[in-house]
């Protein structure tokens, strides 16, 4: 090469770079949306995040922008840019980043992180900054109580209690068909959320007539579940009931599969939804119960799926996933219809009806209440078990098929 | 002329926050956070060389005292509890583990932190049957900071005040060798002991402190080893021999994880193991310790916050 050339390059690249700069500065304030979110990429919800909240937003974004952008009311489209943060698992570190997200970097939206810890954390500085903040992976029984303390709060995947006593309401129609008897297994992990389902299945199994044959608590990050399923097994229940995190859905699974144990019900907590259950399971997950389900005979459903599995290169997992996409479908058709206003698009968010994933979604009192809070592996999908009652929900095969 | 300097440094520090919005004193809240907390880990670290990762445990715990309280006592009542329930922990610790030898003791004190977590997680689970804490408490960012600040303040005064006294030269010969200073008539075990429960009241209050800025408080939340590390390795990045050392580091790094957050928000962890290699292979004894011996001639120079 020729020294002119070079000359020319190097003549070139500062022109390049004060273009690169200036350009987006120029047509940054009319032409795209931006939105932010920090979200766990390391430390000990970046496998949360990494399945239910992530790869969902990323599959947004990238179908909004394939569309060309976020419908504006005029019906113009901007296209969105992301602004993202990783809070490392540390709240202190969220709770900045949405300071900075909201003040340094002025997006237009922000996207909430995974978690029911991390989106009580933000909620004070989202209100205080005005933004309507869909809390979607927040499970918590005081959910109408924060969405009275934040107006503009939404609350998407309900609280324990509604989950476990919507287990007793199925566990309470077999019994009524005969098909299983009074007795229940149940065991929990001493963490968050088996905590808060098992002492809100307690009471309710009692008061529905249950006996607990067996209820005992595991350390989180137990692995070894032989002697726990031993007792399981001779209690003589029909029932087993695990309120479990991923790794213990996954160790009761395999544990009662090597001992044979093959109780009526086989219900496990978190995991037990996710896409590779079938496989921990060697592929004979049908029967298992577990939270969340989808209605896998819906169009719209089996089109996620497959778009998931495209963008990601996985299935979904069946209960959070379809709800996380949900929320940023309201998002988009609120924006459609009244603009970025933070105040109209919460009114909006609040009192409007939006076409979903999971069907039409309307907000009661801030809060998602058409949720599936039981769910069953029956062929290679998670079908919604509970409510029974609503169009979508297939009815349960109790007893399981052995293993 | 060095009062006077701290003085006016520290007087700017406090009005800083009425001129920065809520990002501006949030990184302020974080910033002084780890400082406080480089300080006082390096309060007893620094001299005595016990490599101690049981800063989140007294953190937590400073965390977990006001999510269990702040509704049923006044604040500073509050506070006052954090530090009490730090400096008896610290109490028993310290007579159980100060006589382990060095490598034992990072051991035991990596553990201590988990070992808090599942205590408090059985008593939740067995005792009051929740997990998950609520703080709403009334406390703005800015009097999140301010707290930070005295509480610099306070760190950094008792650091300045040990070197002085004879705690401190005690201190000294114990970190260079335990054996000449047993012999040499001091009580060992009690001057380590009293450092380690300054130390660990201090990082007890800082999480009681940062505390109100969570709003919903569980152990996987408080207990997070992560903030061990970071207070170890900024510590020795500044050298935790000086009275700013720790300072010289906090500051440096914590703005330099909140530029990486940004820029390369996959790769934190990774980073975060390389910068350890590089503090400890590149510079052993802290950055002020590496610039003095650039600048040879010169005093010690204590550089601002």
């Amino acid at each position: 090469m020729t020294m002119t050339s070079r000359r020319a390059l190097l003549g070139a690249l500062p022109m390049t770079i004060a273009l690169s700069l200036a350009l987006p500065g120029v047509g940054a304030a009319q032409d795209v949306v931006r939105i932010g979110y920090a979200v766990a990429k390391s430390g000990p919800n970046a496998t949360g995040a990494g399945i239910t909240t992530i790869p969902n937003y990323q599959m947004w974004v990238a179908e909004v922008n394939a569309q060309g952008g976020l419908e504006m009311p005029d019906g113009s489209r901007r296209m969105i840019e992301v602004v993202e943060y990783d809070d490392r698992s540390n709240t202190e570190d969220l709770v900045r980043a949405i300071a900075r997200l909201a003040e340094q970097d002025k997006v237009d939206l922000i996207l909430p992180p995974w978690g029911t810890g991390p989106n009580l954390a933000i909620a004070p500085l989202m209100d205080k900054a005005g933004y309507p903040h869909l809390a979607v992976t927040s499970v918590t029984d005081k959910a109408p109580e924060f969405a009275d303390r934040w107006k503009r709060s939404f609350w998407m995947l309900g609280g324990g209690h509604d989950y476990a006593e919507a287990l007793v309401q199925t566990l309470v129609a077999a019994r009524e068909a005969g098909q299983i008897n009074d007795q229940v297994a149940m065991i929990s992990v001493a963490d968050g959320f088996g905590i808060d389902l098992v002492s809100a299945a307690r009471p309710a199994f009692e008061a529905a007539g249950f006996t607990l044959a067996y209820d005992e608590t595991y350390p989180l990050g137990t692995s070894d579940f032989a002697a726990i399923m031993n007792e399981v097994q001779r209690s003589g229940a029909d029932s087993f009931v695990a309120f479990s995190y991923p790794p213990g859905s996954f160790g009761v699974t395999k544990q009662a599969q090597t001992m044979g144990y093959n109780p009526k019900v086989f219900y496990v907590g978190v995991g037990g939804a996710f896409p590779n259950f079938p496989q921990v399971a060697g592929g004979k997950a049908g029967g298992v119960m577990s939270i969340g389900g989808v209605d896998s005979a819906s169009p719209a459903i089996q089109d996620y799926f497959q778009r998931h599995t495209d963008s990601a290169g996985s299935p979904p997992d069946s209960w959070a996933s379809a709800v996380t996409y949900a929320s940023l479908e309201v998002l988009e058709q609120a924006v459609q219809r009244v603009g970025l206003d933070h105040q109209a698009l919460a009114q909006e968010i609040a009192t409007g009806t939006f076409q979903t994933v999971v069907g039409d979604l309307k907000m009661q009192d801030n809060q998602l209440r058409d949720l599936w809070w039981v769910g069953q592996w029956q062929g290679d999908k998670f079908v919604a078990v509970n409510p029974a009652e609503r169009q979508g929900a297939t009815a349960p095969v109790i007893p399981k098929p052995e293993w | 002329m060095g009062y006077v300097f701290s003085a006016i440094a520290f007087a700017l520090l406090a009005v800083l926050p009425l001129f920065a919005g809520d990002y501006g004193t949030g990184l302020l809240v974080g910033l002084m956070g780890y400082v406080v907390l480089a300080s006082a880990w390096a309060l007893f670290s620094g001299p005595t060389r016990y490599v101690s990762l049981a800063t989140v445990a007294f953190f937590g715990v400073g965390a977990y005292v006001v999510a269990v309280l702040n509704e049923v006592l006044p604040y500073p009542v509050v506070l006052f509890c954090a530090a009490l329930t730090g400096a008896g922990m610290a109490l028993v610790v310290g007579l159980s583990t100060l006589r382990l030898a060095g490598i034992y003791f990072v051991i035991f004190t990596f553990g201590l932190a988990e070992l808090v977590r599942q205590l408090i997680t059985w008593f939740e689970v067995n005792v009051t049957g929740t997990l998950g804490r609520y703080i709403f408490l009334d406390l703005t960012a800015r009097d999140i900071y301010w707290q930070l600040l005295a509480l610099a303040v306070l760190t950094l005064g008792a650091g300045w005040w040990i070197r002085r006294s004879r705690l401190g030269l005690a201190l000294r010969v114990i970190g260079d060798d335990e054996v000449v200073a047993a012999h040499a008539g001091i009580p060992v075990a009690r001057t380590k002991l009293v450092l380690f429960v300054i130390s660990a009241t201090i990082i007890t209050l800082v999480g009681a402190v940062q505390a109100p800025r969570w709003v919903y408080v569980e152990p996987s939340i408080v207990f997070n080893p992560t903030v061990s590390f970071l207070t170890v390795i900024m510590a020795l990045l500044g050298g935790a021999n000086r009275l700013w050392g720790p300072v010289a580091g906090a500051v440096p790094l914590f703005l330099l994880f909140e530029w990486l957050s940004a820029r390369f928000p996959d790769h934190f962890s990774i980073l975060l193991g390389l910068m350890f290699l590089a503090v400890v292979y590149a510079l052993p004894d802290g950055v002020l310790a590496a610039l003095e011996r650039i600048r040879r001639p010169s005093v010690l120079k204590e550089t601002k916050a």
